[in-house]
């Protein structure tokens, strides 16, 4: 998802029998649907994990408003712009809530920055494809943002206060990212043979990178348990991935396009549409680092943070003065 | 800050409702230091049991905005009306959205 891959410290779950007091009840806590809040015990497996998957989650907020950002000065109209323009300035605000959220936990945020920017964590892997019409506006919104709301709904009852907080704002805002990019693609499938063409293959491009966001299948996602039992993932990829197809695939037939997946098929039997799984060697492989624009979004990233320099520092100084000259004054 | 009446200063009291919540403003008290607040915050806002958290910060440590800048601070908000979902018309076929 906006986290996937989060490796967990743990060496897999233990049973309530094998805790310490303090542990168990830190665990009977969760079981019982209590939150967790900054100045409580926790075990330091739990809250690494959580840094590393608040972390992530907040990285691609602020990574992700690149491939939209991308479009923003092209828009078609001067009402697309401004809806586009508020949508990436809705991810800025996603990435402080949740950097916020991780700093709660006892990191700073400069720390997690500088862990971004060195490529030391990372962030999800959908946001190193390119962007190349504006008919991928239309399928980042309705199928990526889509992506992301199937997992951070149940993440608003995640056993991490500040996370759940975080999530619930978020939420509230999503809906109209979804539906903006759906919008997007009505617009498009309904215009000129040309339109729908490029539509057509936004959705084809967008697909695959789409599924995997969830991350990888449950059989090869090792660190699921824990994340479970302590309420830090509420439902498994497999699961997530199967909802997500179950909902798009009507949407994509309203729209007239074709979800590029030749086994497609509804199974009467599980009430679930059978699908072909995206391809994962391209995943690990962009996990890696060799996604079409990987060195691309970390450069800008970089970029940003180095011409940025001047107006942080800045900033400081005139705030400095201006503490002196109150104190001054007292 | 200098403090020549002696004058013990005034804290903002904010309380965790619930497990879940956020802290929510409830009031203010005056006390010595914040340990002081925390104490006589129990027992000024939390003798019912409305509480399981409770957070202070003196009130000169607030900074607040004025409401003569509500205009240049909110109106902006207005004609951006693109920012509800509702702006959008989501035929209902397609499921919610």
């Amino acid at each position: 998802m906006y986290a996937q891959m989060i490796k967990s410290t743990g060496e897999g779950v233990k049973s309530l029998e094998e805790m310490d007091p303090q542990e168990r009840a830190f665990q009977e806590r969760i079981n019982a649907g209590g939150k967790i809040e900054p100045k409580d015990w926790m075990p330091d497996g739990y809250r690494k994990n959580l840094i590393r998957q608040i972390g992530q989650h907040a990285h691609s907020e602020i990574v992700g408003q690149l491939p939209e950002g991308n479009w923003i000065t092209r828009a078609p109209t001067l009402e697309r712009k401004a809806i586009l323009l508020a949508k990436v300035q809705d991810e800025a605000g996603h990435g402080l809530y949740l950097y916020c959220a991780a700093e709660t936990l006892g990191v700073t945020r400069d720390q997690l920055t500088r862990d971004l920017l060195s490529g030391k964590m990372k962030y999800s892997s959908i946001f190193n494809y390119p962007t190349l019409t504006w008919a991928d506006m239309g399928a980042v919104g309705w199928l990526v943002d889509g992506a992301a709301i199937m997992n951070q709904v149940p993440l608003q009852r995640t056993s991490y206060g500040p996370y759940a907080r975080a999530m619930v704002r978020i939420c509230k805002e999503e809906s109209f990212h979804q539906r903006q990019g759906y919008d997007i693609m009505m617009k498009m499938a309904n215009g000129t043979a040309a339109q729908k063409k490029m539509a057509q293959d936004a959705l084809n491009r967008f697909w695959g990178p789409a599924l995997m966001m969830f991350g990888p299948s449950d059989e090869n996602s090792v660190h699921s348990a824990q994340s479970m039992a302590w309420k830090i993932k509420m439902n498994s990829n497999d699961e997530l991935r199967q909802k997500f197809v179950d909902e798009c695939v009507p949407q994509a037939e309203y729209l007239g396009l074709t979800v590029p997946d030749p086994d497609l098929k509804w199974n009467e039997e599980r009430g679930h549409y059978d699908f072909t799984q995206p391809d994962w060697d391209e995943f690990f492989d962009v996990l890696k680092g060799n996604g079409p624009c990987n060195t691309e979004r970390l450069e800008a990233r970089n970029k940003a943070w180095d011409d940025g320099a001047w107006v942080r520092d800045g900033l400081m100084a005139h705030a400095a003065k201006k503490r002196a000259a109150k104190l001054a004054a007292e | 800050m200098t403090n020549t009446t002696h004058e013990w200063p005034l804290y903002e009291i904010f309380i965790r409702g619930q497990h879940g919540l956020s802290h929510r403003h409830v009031g203010s008290l005056h006390a010595p230091d914040a340990e002081m607040a925390i104490k006589n915050a129990r027992d000024v806002y939390t003798r019912r049991n409305e509480g399981v958290s409770i957070w202070v910060v003196q009130a000169a440590d607030i900074a607040a905005s004025s409401p003569e800048e509500k205009g240049s601070l909110y109106e902006p908000a207005n004609d951006k009306v693109y920012r509800h979902p509702t702006f959008f018309d989501i035929p209902d076929e397609v499921g919610a959205m």
